[in-house]
């Protein structure tokens, strides 16, 4: 392993994984998420989610007050009654989730028990599951893990032959997967989590799974002990990362070599043309990826070697190293990872590095382009369709852009030399 | 519990990091979860701020929790204190850490800090927002002057003519992710110096701690977001005997009627009434031919507390509108707010439900609405025109021009903002005289906020009861009932169509006929 590995701790600058919703609610229609907490739990997924959002949002909070805080036996009844009041409201609603915050976890508000209740008494018409978003358990993308690792144990056994992606992804990157799959000779494959809820994937002895997603260590358990296989890759960002990731279900299926290279080397060819304009702009440029989506090993390996970027540092909220090995043995030698996180001392390093680009959350970027340094918000990332060979431009392109922006309206915004006005 | 899809305010800690970020030198230390660390967005993006809020987050872990949190409280205090040498220090918790009761506040209070230290106790279960940014205010100040607070207060607010010096005033209330507070300060400092009042100290926008301490040194206080000053104000009036002024100087006869007031509490002469109509143009615009349009214009108004009473009585006064609803998510002013109602011969709604709000806005079918971010979502919904007069706001309510709310110029911005989501007169007129022309069809308007394209009439045809049970089948509309109904104006129709078809089934009648549509409507007259 080439990486240099660090923890740090000290106060973090990470959302928490109640943010994961805003995703997930899009990705299940049907599904509706009533997060369990208080009125800044409310005010985190609606500032996350943006306030325009315009449609009747399908997740909404059950903001705790103080009589329910006085009284656990009273809070029970209270959330029934709101699930049911909402319930009523949204008739076309089939999985309800409710999500763990931090207020909950600590007065042991017992999600699971109501959830069972409320199974027992909505029978058939709505499932009830809960899992825990928490800012004291979870980051921002671990709040998918905990939906996911939910639904996990609904899942309908079967012993198919197929493969299941775990983790969500934008449709369309989904269709241009499975049909890339089905070219390469594997025809069944489905996803967790599915399009609707109701319309779970099976599992079982003959199911092999792909991560999508770095985030999902406790689904990839569970899927594990209900006998699927995991398999371990580097993760489907970038031509390269793509490329090993479909070639690893492959092989898994034993399908032929040839025939693999045959379909995927024109796409690889044409993901190259696509990168290049980007790598022209990208390569030399110096990087900092600032923890916040897991996401940032798979894009700093991309960056490095399908860019041409260097990497001054890597941060990543948590680090699962089994997950992570085959990405990290891709980054170059002696690259600075951190796990964890002291927000003002990393910043310290940023300033003192200077990078060309740092990906960071939306609380930091601007108090760094203030500061002349250019970012990226890695909210973005999680919420563009980057996964796959065809999406490699597209994702240079995320990161190309701010470069481009700053080269387009820096000279005319911050004048070196006072050029004399042509109407005096 | 409260089941909440959107909120209009935040939890009373984010009014507390608004007085922290809204001043120079004062540091927050927040005793909070990681996750809480998202408000610093709402500074560094809504506000488009280039630099983070003075906010350090314990964010401790679940793993804290078994070991000892108060030990990270007080590390995080010291490195806080040293990192950033603040003149005086918040500290506080948000909803997590007050279950979890470590008491920041006095944990650092027994560190032997240098400066000040404030403890903020902000009940997280029961306050929100605005009343947490007044009550940081107020324990700031009231900490940073309790030495100075005299034995008998005896303040002249008239002192400054004996001593030979220009009266001043301090401006209280403004702050950051308040709506427009920026702009509204210059307004109002230009205001004051046209009339000779010079401007003491602004907090907590851009103040210091040397500049809380020199607050009694002023005549008086203006009182510019009763929200977030009126606490402040009041303790300096009890202590200090400061006076304070009550009047929000929003609109024309709002600024006319604080200049007076402020005048009067300075002993000087109050200006002439005809200072607004030389100073804006809302007046000459309102009384302009072109607005005559407005008259009667149905207004559905919805924001703070001190937004939603100003819009009123603009509306009403000063733009010939008619108020068709009213209210507020602020329940510290909901006894103003529903005193202003009842003087429009409306019930106030006050209410932190926009869904409420919503059918409330459905119901009394406006041509217009104030209203926050959520109404402007909610009225586009329902194709109704929109202007946001309050927070929350979004970064486009954060204009890089300058656009006030108050003073002359505010009046003058209000006028523009309230009345272009609106058709203009001679162009309302033409569109009705050439609706049947095919380029003119419903809802082509060249206006902003008007549902554009798509035909809205489709829309508003539609049975409005979904029919539960076949058997209680609704009235039916005939093709000469309908046609009847496509001549009433789009933004009525909806209401229109609800009456008649409740009228109908009340009657017993099975189909509506355009007969049908006029006994309604005179049934509803009656
Ligand atoms: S990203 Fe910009 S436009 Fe979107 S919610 Fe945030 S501030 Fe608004
Ligand atoms: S960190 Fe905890 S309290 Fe804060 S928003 Fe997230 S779940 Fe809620």
């Amino acid at each position: 392993m080439g990486a240099n590995l660090r923890k740090e701790s000290g106060p973090r600058e990470v959302f928490c994984g109640l943010t994961s919703i805003v995703w997930l609610h899009r990705r299940m229609p049907d599904a509706f998420f009533l997060v369990v907490g208080s009125r800044t739990c409310a005010h985190l997924i609606q500032s996350a989610a943006g306030v325009m959002i315009f449609a009747e949002p399908r997740f909404g909070t059950a903001i705790l007050n103080e009589r329910d805080l006085a009284g656990l036996a009273d809070a029970h009844d209270e959330l029934d009654r709101v699930a049911r009041e909402l319930l009523a409201r949204r008739p076309e609603i089939r999985t309800l989730f409710l999500v763990g915050s931090c207020p909950s976890e600590v007065i042991k508000l017992d999600l699971a028990r109501a959830a069972e209740r409320l199974n027992e008494e909505l029978q058939g018409r709505v499932r009830v599951l809960n899992y825990s978003g928490s800012g004291i358990e979870t980051t921002f993308t671990e709040g998918e893990d905990g939906a996911l690792s939910a639904l996990v144990p609904f899942l309908p056994s079967t012993e198919k032959r197929q493969l299941l992606l775990a983790g969500t992804l934008a449709d369309a990157v989904e269709d241009r997967l499975v049909h890339l799959f089905a070219r390469l000779g594997i025809e069944t494959v489905c996803s967790l989590p599915p399009r609707q809820s109701t319309e779970l994937p099976g599992v079982g002895p003959g199911t092999t799974v792909l991560l999508t997603q770095p985030f999902l260590s406790n689904t990839a358990r569970l899927l594990k002990e209900r006998g699927a296989k995991v398999l371990s890759s580097p993760f489907p960002l970038g031509a390269e990362g793509s490329r090993r990731w479909m070639e690893t279900a492959c092989r898994d299926f034993n399908l032929p070599g040839d025939r693999v290279a045959a379909v995927l080397d024109p796409l690889e060819e044409r993901a190259r043309i696509a990168l290049e304009p980007h790598r022209a702009e990208l390569s030399g440029k110096r990087i900092v990826l600032l923890p916040e989506s897991q996401l940032e090993i798979p894009l700093a390996r991309f960056l490095q070697r399908e860019c041409g970027m260097e990497l001054v540092e890597v941060g990543t909220p948590y680090l699962n190293r089994e997950q992570m090995a085959p990405e990290l043995e891709l980054l170059p030698e002696g690259t600075d990872v951190t796990e964890g996180q002291h927000v003002e001392q990393q910043l310290d390093r940023v300033r003192d590095q200077h990078p060309d680009l740092v990906v960071c959350g939306m609380g930091l970027a601007n108090p760094l382009e203030a500061e002349g340094i250019t970012t990226k918000w890695s909210i973005e990332l999680v919420f563009s369709p980057i996964h796959g060979i065809d999406q490699a431009g597209d994702l240079a392109e995320l990161f190309s852009r701010p470069l481009r922006r700053r080269q387009l309206i820096h000279p005319a915004l911050h004048p070196q030399t006072s050029t004399p006005s042509i109407h005096a | 519990m409260q089941l909440t899809l959107w909120t209009y305010e935040g939890p009373p800690h984010v009014g507390a990091m608004r007085i922290a970020a809204s001043m120079r030198g004062v540091h927050y230390v927040l005793h909070a979860p990681q996750g809480d660390t998202y408000a610093d967005l709402l500074f560094t993006m809504i506000e488009r701020r280039g630099q983070r809020p003075p906010v350090t987050y314990t964010t401790f872990q679940a793993r804290d929790l078994g070991g000892d949190t108060a030990e990270l409280v007080k590390r995080t205090v010291r490195e806080a204190a040293e990192r950033f040498r603040p003149d005086a220090l918040l500290v506080g918790e948000s909803c997590t850490a007050e279950l979890i009761q470590d008491q920041p506040g006095a944990l650092a209070q027994g560190m032997g800090l240098s400066m000040p230290v404030v403890t903020l106790e902000l009940p997280a279960y029961s306050k929100k927002e605005n009343w947490g940014a007044a009550e940081t205010l107020y324990q700031l100040v009231r900490n940073l002057l309790k030495p100075q607070v005299p034995e008998q207060p005896q303040h002249d607010p008239k002192a400054w003519m004996a001593v030979g010096r220009r009266p001043r005033v301090n401006l209280i209330g403004p702050s950051l992710l308040g709506f427009r507070c920026r702009d509204d300060v210059l307004e109002i400092q230009r205001l004051l110096t046209v009339h000779g009042i010079d401007v003491g100290v602004v907090a907590p926008l851009g103040a210091q701690v040397s500049d809380i301490e020199r607050i009694p040194q002023a005549d008086l206080n203006v009182c510019l977001y009763p929200e977030i000053a009126e606490s402040s104000c009041s303790w300096l009036q009890r202590n200090f005997g400061m006076p304070f002024t009550r009047t929000v100087p929003i609109g024309v006869s709002a600024t006319h009627d604080f200049l007076v007031e402020l005048h009067t509490l300075l002993g000087m002469d109050p200006p002439t009434a005809e200072e607004g109509y030389r100073s804006s143009r809302l007046p000459w615009y309102s009384e302009s031919v072109d607005s005559t349009y407005l008259t009667g214009k149905r207004v559905f108004i919805f924001g703070d507390g001190s937004h939603a009473l100003a819009a009123a009585r603009i509306c009403s006064e000063e733009l010939g509108f008619k108020v068709v609803g009213l209210g507020t998510y602020s329940r510290e002013m909901a006894r103003s707010v529903r005193t202003a109602a009842k003087e429009l011969g409306l019930e106030a709604l006050i209410s932190d439900d926009y869904l409420e709000v919503e059918a409330a806005m459905a119901d009394a079918a406006p041509e217009l609405v104030l209203g926050t971010q959520m109404e402007r979502h909610s009225a586009k919904r329902l194709g109704i025109p929109c202007a946001v007069i309050s927070t929350p706001m979004h970064v486009q309510d954060v204009p890089a021009r300058n656009s006030p709310q108050m003073g002359w110029e505010g009046a003058n911005v209000i006028f523009d903002a309230w009345v272009h989501p609106l058709m203009m007169g001679l162009e309302e007129h033409l569109i009705g005289m050439f609706r049947h022309d095919f380029e003119f069809v419903d809802g082509h308007q060249s206006h902003l906020g008007h549902r554009g394209g798509a035909d809205p009439s489709a829309e508003d045809l539609r049975p409005s009861t979904v029919v539960m049970n076949p058997e209680e089948q609704g009235p039916v509309w005939t093709a000469d009932g309908e046609a009847e109904l496509k001549k009433i104006p789009f933004f009525v129709r909806g209401k229109v169509r609800r009456n008649t078809e409740t009228y109908a089934r009340q009657e017993g009648r099975m189909e509506i006929s355009s007969e049908t549509l006029y006994d309604a409507k005179a049934h509803y007259k009656a």
